[in-house]
């Protein structure tokens, strides 16, 4: 690995960027990663990221939160301290007073759903108390564009100059 | 695709799509005298059976109900139409600009289903029918033995004067917005400029602010009055989210058969998909507010709240769930994935399915006041549905012919055109 340079091409302005990722992908050079102060529009389909599967993961957490839920009021009023007895509807079965219950479940799938969503969110992306952050640049965070790239000594010059063709305010090379 | 082009798409109503739809509107027809005269004999056992004269046995009765369903049904949805095409300019939407003709075109109904619901009241009000118990002026007379302590207090809210005044009042503002909007959307196409659209953006929030009390106000007076000694306070909403689900419905449909013609290949994935987000998206709106009436009622049981449900439990049992799991649980599980929102064939199962399911909700709403037990969906209701339906599609495809498909001069049909989600 350690014959790989890495590259930070730096921008100005999300056009620019989106322009300059466009062209280094048509050359078929891989980027690692890029660094935004603001989600650009089109950006991760421009990377070639594949569609996130965060929306498989709320609903596999929303189907618990809904089970945990019925798990829960059917224990509770039905079988440990049950039939309770709730203005003259007695609770021997589950499905007798399920509308009671329905509210109860629907929140607990949001819960569920919602906080499940944002801590995998943080754990897939590492972001968590005590983890330095990986971050190349802090400018990233205020107002400039950055994009990492890893490629072989021998194309360094060109995709150097591939980033400056396309706006690059600022190319570094480590 | 280039602005030249855009400005000239027409839609062209064709006379095999008017011979289709004519042919649509006669087997309703014929269906609905054949269901007229096939009840005719029932009727008088229905009557015999029960003893006394029940006014809400009567074929007329049933016939009349009929028609303040259908013409409720459709009227909503025009009503919800010109509501959703005025809410895209108080909110500035750019992506719906490529289709609001679709908006504007559905909305040209609303004169025909508001009329149709106005001569149900007259009627009703001139002993015609008796879907409205409290028309009868003998229940506010204290002498009378027919009277009804419980309407007698309503008597005020009732009264001839409020009543027509405030219907009048709400149709009348309806129909002058919905005008309004269409001639101005019109006159943007050959004036230009934003002068328009700025204009439009404050009359769209005026009318915003008159709709959400009066629809409200006018469910109460049109369909809650029928069970007149019963009120529910979420009611208008309900009603209000019933009309919003069919209208987005009418509008795919419209955009599918459009694009299906390659009459407006400039929609794109993006747009589809935004539009069955809101049909995904109201439809728990609706299941929501259903479920929200029906929980406090059936928890509290309070005899004169939770009569309602009995009516709808005991005489509809089958069609009062099914209508609720149907509308909310196929566009909850066949509409969840993206990939299904951008798919026609999920769009216009789950959309046919849905429309037909809040028709029945529709019903529910009406006939259980109107005719209790006597219910029926026969040739008779299917016959009459079928001419409403035939109608409507041809009133709204007529309008949608007579004006350029797309909003040429619109500020945001550039950025319209581009939406990429």
């Amino acid at each position: 690995m350690n014959t790989m340079k890495l590259i930070h091409g730096i921008y100005d302005d999300e056009e620019q960027l989106l322009e300059g990722v466009e062209r280094v992908r048509d050359n078929h050079f891989r980027i690692k990663e890029v660094f935004t102060p603001f989600p650009v529009h089109g950006l991760d389909h421009a990377i070639g990221l594949k569609r996130t599967r965060i929306a498989i993961c709320a609903f596999i957490y929303g189907l618990t939160g809904a089970g945990l839920a019925i798990l829960m009021t059917w224990y509770m009023m039905v079988s440990d301290w049950g039939p309770i007895d709730i203005g003259g509807k007695p609770n021997f079965f589950y499905y007798q007073n399920w509308p009671a219950f329905i509210p109860v479940t629907f929140e607990s799938t949001v819960f569920c759903a919602g906080h499940g969503l944002a801590i995998t969110f943080f754990l897939r992306s590492w972001i968590l108390p005590g983890v330095s952050p990986k971050n190349p640049d802090p400018r990233t965070t205020d107002n400039k564009f950055l994009m990492e790239l890893e490629v072989k000594p021998e194309d360094e010059a060109r995709v150097v100059a591939m980033l400056r063709e396309t706006g690059a305010s600022e190319v570094n090379v480590k | 695709m280039s602005a030249i082009e855009l400005n000239n798409l027409k839609y062209d109503f064709t006379a095999k799509s008017k011979r289709n739809l004519f042919i649509l509107m006669g087997l309703g027809v014929i269906l609905l005298i054949l269901g007229v005269v096939m009840n005719m004999g029932h009727e008088h056992a229905a009557v015999d059976a029960h003893g006394g004269d029940d006014p809400r046995a009567h074929l007329g009765q049933r016939v009349w109900a009929n028609l303040l369903v259908n013409g409720f049904f459709f009227g909503a949805i025009a009503l919800a139409a010109t509501f959703f095409y005025a809410l895209q300019y108080a909110a500035q939407v750019a992506w719906s600009v490529v289709f609001q003709r679709i908006f504007s075109a559905v909305s040209t109904f609303l004169p025909v289903g508001l009329i149709i619901i106005l001569v149900v009241l007259a009627v009703g009000r001139f002993g015609g029918h008796h879907i409205y118990h409290w028309m009868d002026q003998s229940v506010y007379d204290i002498s009378s033995e027919h009277y009804d302590s419980i309407l007698a207090h309503k008597h005020a809210y009732f009264a001839d004067a409020f009543f027509w005044a405030r219907i009048i009042l709400f149709i009348g503002g309806w129909i002058m917005y919905q005008r309004w909007a269409r001639k101005r959307t019109l006159e943007e196409d050959l004036v230009g400029g934003d002068s328009i659209f700025k204009k439009n953006i404050t009359k769209a929030a005026i009318f915003l602010v008159f709709f959400g009390f009066t629809s409200s106000v006018f469910s109460w007076d049109v369909i809650m009055s029928i069970d007149a000694h019963w009120y529910s306070t979420l009611f208008g909403w309900y009603v209000f989210a019933g009309m919003w689900i069919g209208a987005i419905i009418t509008f795919i449909m419209i955009l599918l058969h459009l694009k299906n013609r390659g009459q407006m290949e400039f929609v794109n994935a993006s747009h589809t998909h935004d539009l069955g987000k809101w049909m995904f998206a109201i439809s728990f709106l609706w299941t929501y507010l259903w479920f929200s009436q029906f929980m406090l009622i059936w928890y509290s049981d309070i005899p004169e709240e939770v009569v309602y449900f009995q009516q709808r439990w005991e005489y509809f049992n089958g069609l009062f769930w099914v209508t609720m799991f149907v509308n909310f649980a196929f566009p909850m599980i066949m509409l969840m994935s993206r990939d299904a929102k951008r798919n026609k064939h999920y769009l216009l199962f789950v959309g046919t399915l849905i429309f037909i399911f809040h028709w029945c909700d529709t019903f529910m709403l009406i006939m259980p006041g109107s005719v209790g037990e006597h219910w029926g969906i026969g040739s008779l209701e299917i016959g009459m549905f079928l001419f409403f339906l035939g109608g409507f599609i041809f009133w709204i495809m007529n309008a949608l012919s007579k004006a350029p498909l797309v909003a040429k001069n619109h500020p945001y049909l550039e950025e319209g055109l581009g939406h990429n989600i």
